[in-house]
């Protein structure tokens, strides 16, 4: 075991793959030689060979579509956007390609390839630094979307990924990077990509949130603690497919749900999942569920982030209103 | 000056740029003479130095904990000044997000400039630039808008206008890049591209992002009739920008050049250059300053010296401290700022979710 943070978790899982399996590639924008501006490519390309670990020219979709060309034809390629804004240009790619390879060419070829993406807001970044555009690729049919909130899981997971035989869409929630330490096995193990997990058992009400509202999720769980509520708290960790089991065994037994995610609230990941609550555990609800959300609105620079950005007090208050309904 | 004969001479494909002045400021062809004056050479003088100033004050800001993420322009000032003498009112600016001369010729204040890199969009309103768009993030995205606003003067019959569109080299690699120069040529849009090569995009080098000869010939393709320029001589960049607009404006469609200079700084605020390239490489293009080769014209001309330089300089940072005072006490953040904006009225669902965050903040108050 090795204490890690979520970039060194992840460069570990990347490192492995690269030493494991001669058919994986990583490459993006300013991966190789800088190791990426999070530096969680770093080392990569000195141990691994600049023709698996590189620099591509600045094009987000020629970076995308030529890892499906990579993929279709043998290889693993696992490609970064630098941000998660950057990802637009590539969409055209991921959207009228990537998710929908195998379906139309009825198993002929598939797509075995992860785009990592780092996302989310509250770093005081510029514009286009601080988007979570989760629910587009939720939306898409054809991608596994998954989101690791801890080291442990990023490792496990992005194994699964780069194994899986599909395009897996990788968000890594930025703000928590190198916020977040454990102990991480360093020889491989492989996590499920389709599993949420209960973090915390409780008894009054369900938190689902994921990414790096779950750092906020567990603060404000010590401040409902504090007045006596239990709450227990669920790391969806699979955008897309949701993990039905987990939540509906949770919300029959609490009877409440509140959903924290920070991207956008209409047609959103929390819409998804109560939607979910509501067919799958309806006769057991002692509230309506609930959902603290980013606004409708474009996430503002910095020094709009307080208003924006989900803090512990404000779900602890929601948890609270939720559980005195 | 330049005309027809120079575009052939100085063919993209032959790969030469265009200079007027070596590397101490001394004109390469002595029968040369600046088509500015002598006022207006010091009045560059002056601006390229207050650039240098305002910028170098900007990384100081930011490096305070006063300001967020800046990109800092150092090294390529006299691409900005150039252009700032060359665009007129009623022409376009279409912004990357490192023309920080440019912008301020354009009529941005810096206020607004500290403002945006605070953190705060009010700082993308350019109260007094009406024609100057905001900073571009996302990579060449900008430049097919610039296309678009082409068509619009155009159509809308604006005689003597042009659209200065910003890109930089590791931009001419994107899609957005191609599409705009192939959509202003088939539209003949007044739109002059301006490519900043300054070597790196982040941390990638040139060499890495293109095997083009260089990026002017990137324009051949498209027809759009290119010039490589020595982006850190200024009287080649002014004499280029020039033809550049008179060549837009007259009809013949756009026009492309290729800037060629060197990021001495950072790519932002969060970059760290030393991961990625070399002390030689930055004192080898050091020798190529843009103010440097400036001042050396102007002393060998004999048209102006610099023993006011440090006065001048104290005086500069005096209204680039009040001007970022200025920043600093603009009004805090509030909630209305979040949504006022999104829409030109705001629909019932916004102000619902308005409603209940404040709601929220008033409950625990």
């Amino acid at each position: 075991m090795k204490v890690m943070n979520l970039v060194q978790a992840i460069n570990d899982a990347l490192d492995l793959k690269l030493a494991e399996d001669k058919n994986v590639v990583v490459y993006g924008e300013d991966v190789g030689v800088e190791g990426g501006v999070f530096r969680v490519t770093e080392g990569l390309q000195v141990k691994h060979g600049p023709d698996r670990v590189f620099d591509s020219p600045l094009a987000e979709s020629g970076i995308a579509g030529s890892a499906l060309g990579m993929a279709i034809s043998g290889m693993k390629p696992v490609i970064e956007m630098q941000f998660d804004g950057f990802v637009f240009p590539a969409m055209n790619q991921i959207l009228s390609h990537i998710a929908r390879f195998r379906n139309r060419t009825r198993g002929k070829f598939s797509v075995p390839m992860v785009i990592r993406i780092p996302y989310g807001g509250g770093i005081n970044a510029l514009e286009h630094h601080s988007e979570s555009p989760e629910a587009y690729f939720g939306h898409t049919p054809g991608l596994k979307v998954v989101i690791p909130s801890t080291p442990y899981d990023a490792k496990g997971m992005l194994i699964a990924a780069i194994e899986d035989p599909d395009p897996v869409i990788f968000m890594e929630p930025k703000r928590i990077y190198r916020a977040v330490k454990q102990e991480v096995p360093e020889e491989k193990y492989i996590l499920p990509l389709d599993k949420a997990k209960v973090l915390q058992a409780g008894e009054q009400i369900t938190v689902i949130a994921y990414g790096a509202m779950i750092r906020e999720a567990q603060k404000a769980i010590a401040i409902a603690k504090q007045k006596g509520y239990s709450v227990e708290l669920i790391d969806l960790r699979s955008i897309w497919p949701i993990d039905r089991e987990t939540i509906s065994l949770s919300v029959r037994k609490t009877g409440r749900a509140l959903v924290v995610t920070e991207a956008p609230q209409s047609y959103g990941p929390a819409a998804e999942l109560i939607s979910i609550i509501n067919e799958e555990a309806f006769l057991s609800l002692e509230a309506p569920p609930s959902r603290l959300t980013g606004f409708d609105t474009v996430i503002p620079l910095p020094l709009g982030e307080k208003h924006y950005m989900i803090s512990p007090e404000r779900i602890a208050h929601e948890i609270e209103r939720l559980i005195k309904y | 000056m330049i005309d027809l004969n120079t575009l052939d001479k100085y063919n993209p494909l032959k790969d030469i740029a265009y200079q007027l002045i070596d590397d101490e400021g001394k004109p390469l062809d002595k029968k040369w003479q600046p088509i500015l004056n002598n006022d207006e050479i010091m009045r560059a003088y002056r601006d390229l130095l207050f650039e240098r100033t305002a910028d170098l004050m900007a990384v100081s800001y930011q490096r305070q904990g006063r300001m967020y993420t800046y990109p800092p322009n150092l090294g390529q000032e006299a691409i900005h000044i150039a252009a700032g003498m060359v665009t007129k009112k009623q022409d376009w600016l279409v912004p990357a997000f490192r023309e920080l001369g440019a912008w301020l010729a354009k009529g941005v204040s810096l206020r607004e400039i500290f403002l945006y890199f605070k953190g705060n969009e009010d700082g993308s309103r350019f109260q007094d630039a009406p024609r100057m768009l905001p900073v571009s993030v996302p990579i060449a995205s900008q430049l097919v808008h610039a296309a678009g606003i082409g068509y619009a003067m155009k159509y809308q019959q604006e005689k003597d206008v042009a659209i200065f569109a910003y890109v930089g080299d590791g931009g001419t690699s994107e899609g957005d890049f191609h599409e705009a120069l192939n959509f202003a040529a088939v539209w003949e849009a007044p739109v002059v591209f301006v490519v900043q090569n300054n070597q790196f995009a982040i941390s990638v080098p040139l060499k890495m992002q293109t095997r083009s000869l260089n990026l002017a010939v990137k324009g051949i393709a498209y027809d759009v009739p290119s010039l490589m320029v020595d982006g850190n001589d200024i009287f080649a960049m002014h004499e280029a920008l020039s033809y550049a607009r008179e060549h837009a404006v007259s009809g013949k469609g756009p026009f492309l050049i290729e800037a060629r200079t060197y990021r001495a700084g950072a790519h932002t605020t969060s970059d760290d250059p030393t991961k990625y390239r070399s002390k030689e490489e930055e004192e080898l293009w050091a020798e190529k300053d843009p103010l440097k080769r400036l001042k050396g014209y102007i002393t060998q001309a004999g048209i102006g010296n610099f023993e006011t330089e440090d006065e001048l300089i104290a005086e500069f940072k005096k209204r680039i401290d009040s001007e970022f005072e200025a920043a600093e006490q603009h009004p805090d953040y509030k909630i209305e700022d979040v949504f006022g904006f999104m829409y030109q009225e705001m629909p019932d669902e916004l102000k619902r979710q308005k409603n209940i965050y404040e709601n929220y903040l008033g409950a625990v108050k």
